[in-house]
């Protein structure tokens, strides 16, 4: 199962015509204890590039965008009860969003892990 | 007292794995005394006024009167005096110290604005009261709006609003019923990333979508970018209804092209909302009407030396261009060609209007039922008035030479990541960069907290890492700067060089390191006895007859 990265520090595990959201392990150790997640609805469109759920810390509210166009199919309810998850497993138990892709052509331009990572270095 | 402190908590009681030296058995720290909570000192039989019982009459209550005790702590008044007294001195305020916190301008409170704001005739007035009976206070009020007119080089002023939000709200309707009045239904509201928590969250509660202005290297608004997403169709093709651009911006820099982001701006067909939050930078040297700004609010309590902070409330007046003038809100203060100033109200708006302004007049609505804050408009006349215009200037040049003495100073410690920028306005801004792996801003903010300073404004502007914003306002001397300065250039130099004892600070506080992470994650809002705190769902606090548990 191929996981894409985003400049915006999202990550993508794409499993055909479905994919999971999260943020990364980077993302969690810049934002610090996380507090508070709000999720897309299920059902809702999310588009590429835009708002799609919002992570809270003790320092700060910070959007996350959706790393792909699609309509969200679940959303990770765990974290309604312990954000402290996307501390502690960003990148597993984590995950923010289920969606389904409406364009698979949007993942070129994407990281992939070895991209992520120099990417992050250069930072 | 009947049951001092019994959830045990006291100033020495360590934080886990740390070792705070001796204790003492009472808590007290000589006489920085420990005070519990007051429904652990209070009872429900201690009184400190005593009434008599109502005899006869009828309760018209109905289905409203109260059925259970609600179980008040009660305490004398001495008690009450001590409660309140000894919580007082855990308090930081500015009448103690510098107050860094950026983007706050947390300037001193002159004692005159105190004396004037309680004399009789402006203290006791009631907003119900017959006009005739508070000409006076409307004066006060129609020479501020004056004032901050002039000050602004704007067409309008709208008073009521209660502080900076609310201000910004007002000026974003005021935009809305001016696009609504030539039928343009616009969608989107600029903001730039640096921006204000507020700015966006106005723009969306007044039902508009948010889209961020980039920034560029040096930190101002990216002209280009704002052309671009504005387009080159005019009017008839754009979206936007406004931008919202704090100026100085909250990164301490002036947006040196303010007037050519109105003029595009203006060109589209949109309106330019200035956020006044950083208005003491450039009060006396620079009209944001002569930016082309169209709607600002001013924050009284920041460039007015208002209370601010706890010491409230504030006062938000939004000062707002020709075009959006006649769409302010309800009620307002003018001058009328009988010479007095009236107080125009629903009723007579239309007459008002048609009278004095060509019927031009369109309000939006009220932001509130009364006037505005008239206590803080009475501390802001004086203010202005004991400055004088001469005065007024010397605050805004002073600000900011305080702010970049602050600024170049730390330099050398501090990573200052816009000081290739040009001079800073009104606040200093650094980074983390440079400090020891695993120590981070909060870390010295807390180490400041020992140093006997309160901590500067930490992780805002977000576009800079571990931001550290610290605006000294004019007020400060410069011994008082130099005392700040010392004091964060020894933290500063002990996070450079990786000082671990950093992480458990502050030390010598009242209290330790709190978790303010487990405060947000699992907050416990009311107070919950003994019992409760062991498991009982929180609730209303209830004190047993006998008194605190």
């Amino acid at each position: 199962m191929p996981r894409y990265f985003t400049d915006e520090h999202e990550w993508i595990d794409v499993d055909g015509d479905t994919a999971t959201v999260g943020i990364t392990d980077y993302a969690q150790s810049q934002l610090g204890d996380i507090v508070f997640v709000e999720l897309p609805q299920v059902g809702s469109a999310v588009a590429k590039g835009k708002d799609a759920a919002v992570v809270e810390s003790v320092k700060a509210a910070s959007d996350v965008y959706a790393p792909i166009t699609g309509e969200v199919t679940e959303a990770n309810g765990a974290l309604e009860d312990d954000p402290a998850l996307v501390n502690s497993s960003p990148e597993d138990g984590g995950w923010f969003f289920k969606l389904t892709i409406s364009d698979k052509s949007e993942l070129e331009g994407l990281m992939d892990a070895a991209a992520y990572k120099s990417f992050c270095d250069s930072l | 007292m009947s049951a001092p402190n019994a959830s045990g908590w006291k100033p020495g009681t360590p934080v886990a794995g740390t070792d705070s030296g001796p204790s003492t058995s009472t808590g007290n720290r000589a006489l920085m005394l420990e005070e519990p909570l007051i429904f652990e000192i209070g009872t429900t039989r201690t009184t400190g006024v005593d009434l008599p019982d109502p005899i006869g009459g009828e309760t018209r209550l109905g289905g409203f009167a109260r059925k259970n005790a609600i179980g008040l702590p009660g305490l004398s008044e001495p008690e009450a005096v001590r409660h309140y007294t000894r919580l007082s001195r855990q308090n930081y305020a500015i009448d103690l110290g510098l107050f860094p916190l950026g983007s706050c301008t947390m300037k001193h409170n002159p004692r005159l604005n105190e004396k004037v704001a309680r004399m009789p005739g402006f203290a006791d007035v009631h907003p119900l009261q017959p006009v005739d009976t508070v000409r006076g206070a409307l004066e006060v009020i129609n020479e501020l709006a004056f004032w901050l007119i002039e000050l602004t080089g704007m067409h309008g002023v709208a008073m009521t609003p209660k502080a900076g939000a609310h201000g910004e709200l007002c000026g974003i309707l005021c935009i809305r019923a001016a696009l609504e009045a030539r039928g343009d239904a616009r969608e989107v509201i600029l903001v730039p990333e640096s921006a204000h928590g507020t700015n966006p969250a106005t723009a969306a509660f007044a039902g508009y979508r948010v889209e961020d202005i980039p920034a560029t290297a040096e930190g101002r608004v990216d002209l280009g970018a704002l052309k671009a997403r504005l387009g080159a169709g005019g009017p008839d093709s754009c979206d936007v209804a406004a931008v919202m651009i704090t100026n100085p911006n909250t990164c301490g820099l002036f947006e040196r092209d303010m007037k050519a982001i109105s003029d595009a701006v203006h060109a589209a067909g949109a309106f330019v909302y200035c956020d006044g939050a950083n208005f003491n930078a450039i009060v006396g040297k620079v009209r944001p009407g002569d930016l082309g700004v169209d709607a600002m609010h001013i924050n009284l309590h920041k460039t007015f030396s208002t209370p601010h902070g706890g010491g409230g409330p504030g006062s938000g007046p939004v000062v707002l261009s020709e075009a959006l003038a006649p769409y302010g809100p309800l009620p307002y203060t003018a001058r009328t060609s009988d010479g007095v100033v009236h107080l125009v109200e629903e009723e007579d708006a239309e007459a008002f209007s048609a009278e004095h302004f060509g019927g031009r007049m369109a309000s939006f609505g009220r932001m509130s039922a009364f006037h505005g804050q008239m206590g803080m408009f009475t501390r802001a006349l004086t203010y202005i008035l004991s400055h004088g215009a001469d005065g007024l200037k010397q605050v805004a040049e002073d600000a900011v030479l305080n702010a970049n003495y602050v600024l170049r100073t730390l330099e050398d410690v501090l990573d200052a990541p816009f000081g290739a920028s040009g001079p800073c306005m009104h606040e200093a801004l650094f980074s983390d960069k440079g400090f020891a792996q695993g120590l981070s801003t909060l870390d010295l903010a807390k180490g400041l907290i020992d140093e006997g300073f309160h901590p500067m404004t930490m992780y805002f502007p977000l576009v800079v890492h571990g931001a550290m914003l610290v605006e000294p306002t004019e007020t400060e001397s410069k011994a008082g700067l130099d005392q700040f300065i010392a004091a964060l250039r020894s933290v500063a130099e002990r996070a450079r060089a990786g000082d671990e004892s950093l992480k458990t600070a502050p030390h010598f506080a009242p209290r330790r390191r709190l978790d303010e992470t487990l405060a947000a994650r699992k907050p416990i809002l009311a107070f919950q006895d003994a019992g409760q705190a062991a498991g009982v769902p929180p609730g209303t606090p209830q004190l047993s007859e006998q008194g605190g548990s």
